[in-house]
């Protein structure tokens, strides 16, 4: 019992660092790229046009585009609550909560599902 | 001239994030004004930043403790259930439903839900928590929880009832956020707070991780067809997440009561912002 404390309390501990570094990653990226923005005085886009999809977003990041690295870190920012839902899952396990890995994987699900309407009704 | 308006930005975010942690509300109802109105900015790319905003400030709040003992995780999910599901159906409802009618409906039922706050504000002087007897379904889902009250340095234990009530509350602030594009962290908190008689602080806690969760589904829609603004999102986001991690640290050391009285003229300007909406005014 008192093993199942400690071992939930470490769950917890490495979910807060997790989401931590998630959160800190996207904050320093979209931090790098506004810093980009004024250094080279420009988007990198000819008319200020922001890259969309994917494919366009890696290749100016490559490229060191202001706009692209921002847009990466706002990706990033987009993905940490969805990366919140996943570890708790892992968190569920831990706990031997059968109950609630289901319910928070069916979130995880729709959240999923929402995402791709999101991308394929652009 | 830029670099100013990236200042500003910076500044709103800040704010934006120690008001919205507080509370538990997203802030897209108070960022939108101040971006079109104060600052000129085009109302889609408005609430193209504001989606960023609502997320920026939920995973601002989350993330200000290692182990945050406010936040129900249970609770979290089993609401998001309702209103991932009511989000989809808000979007797919786009165009059934006359929007006008709904901004009515959701303004006066904030304004209710303000004069239930004041209710509760009156009412009762000593602000120790009052159990509650935990329904069925509470008791089923193992949504009863605990905190630590900084404030009040003790750990209170705190029951939840009329789950099914929430759970209604939760899937109709699901829709309103596919339909209309808001956080709608207010009806998340009344659902907790008035409904299911959770205590304050852990409701707004638990709507800010919701929040941030429900906004991200929809979010990527606003992501791929380009009403976000990296040259507007980016300061107001980096301000935000800075905001919002004061904002959890003021949280926990306030008494409820004054969160309680920094939140009610707040929801009784967004229930007029919104009523108002309805009939073709934009405040």
């Amino acid at each position: 019992m008192v093993d199942r404390k400690k071992e939930m309390a470490s769950v917890e501990q490495l979910i807060g660092v997790i989401l931590r570094i998630g959160v800190i990653i996207s904050a320093i990226v979209i931090a790098v790229g506004l810093l980009a923005l004024f250094l080279e005085g420009g988007s990198g886009y000819p008319n200020d046009q922001v890259p969309l999809g994917f494919r366009a977003i890696f290749q100016g990041v490559i490229q060191l585009k202001p706009f692209a690295i921002i847009m990466l870190g706002l990706f990033c920012l987009i993905l940490t609550p969805v990366l919140r839902v996943a570890v708790s899952i892992y968190a569920f396990i831990v706990e031997r909560d059968s109950l609630y890995v289901a319910i928070t994987s069916i979130v995880l699900v729709i959240l999923v599902i929402a995402m791709v309407i999101g991308y394929a009704g652009k | 001239m830029v670099v100013q308006q990236v200042l500003e930005l910076i500044a709103v975010g800040l704010l934006a994030g120690i008001f919205g942690a507080i509370l538990g509300i997203g802030g897209g109802m108070i960022i939108t004004p101040v971006l079109t109105i104060m600052m000129g900015i085009d109302i889609k790319y408005a609430i193209g930043a504001s989606i960023i905003a609502v997320i920026a400030t939920s995973s601002g709040a989350t993330v200000a403790y290692i182990k945050d003992d406010l936040l129900n995780l249970r609770v979290a999910m089993f609401l998001e259930i309702a209103t991932t599901v009511g989000a989809i159906t808000g979007a797919l409802l786009t165009g059934v439903i006359p929007h006008a009618m709904l901004y009515i409906f959701f303004g006066l039922l904030l304004m209710y839900s303000s004069t239930n706050m004041i209710r509760k504000l009156r009412g009762t002087q000593d602000e120790a928590y009052r159990p509650v007897t935990p329904d069925k379904w509470s008791e089923k889902l193992n949504l009863n929880g605990s905190y630590y009250d900084v404030f009040e340095h003790k750990e209170v234990d705190y029951q939840v009832k009329n789950v099914p009530g929430g759970f209604a509350m939760m899937f109709g602030a699901g829709i309103a956020s596919g339909l209309l594009g808001i956080g709608s962290g207010a009806f998340k908190v009344i659902a907790m707070d008035t409904i299911m008689k959770m205590p304050l602080k852990p409701s707004s806690a638990t709507s800010n991780l919701m929040m941030g969760v429900t906004a991200a589904a929809s979010a990527t829609v606003y992501f791929f067809n380009g009403s976000i603004q990296p040259q507007i999102a980016a300061p107001l986001a980096i301000g935000i997440l800075v905001g919002a991690t004061i904002g959890t640290h003021i949280m926990t050391r306030l008494r409820p009561r004054v969160i309680r009285m920094i939140f009610i003229p707040i929801l009784i300007y967004m229930g007029l912002q919104m009523a108002l909406k309805g009939f073709g005014v934009n405040i």
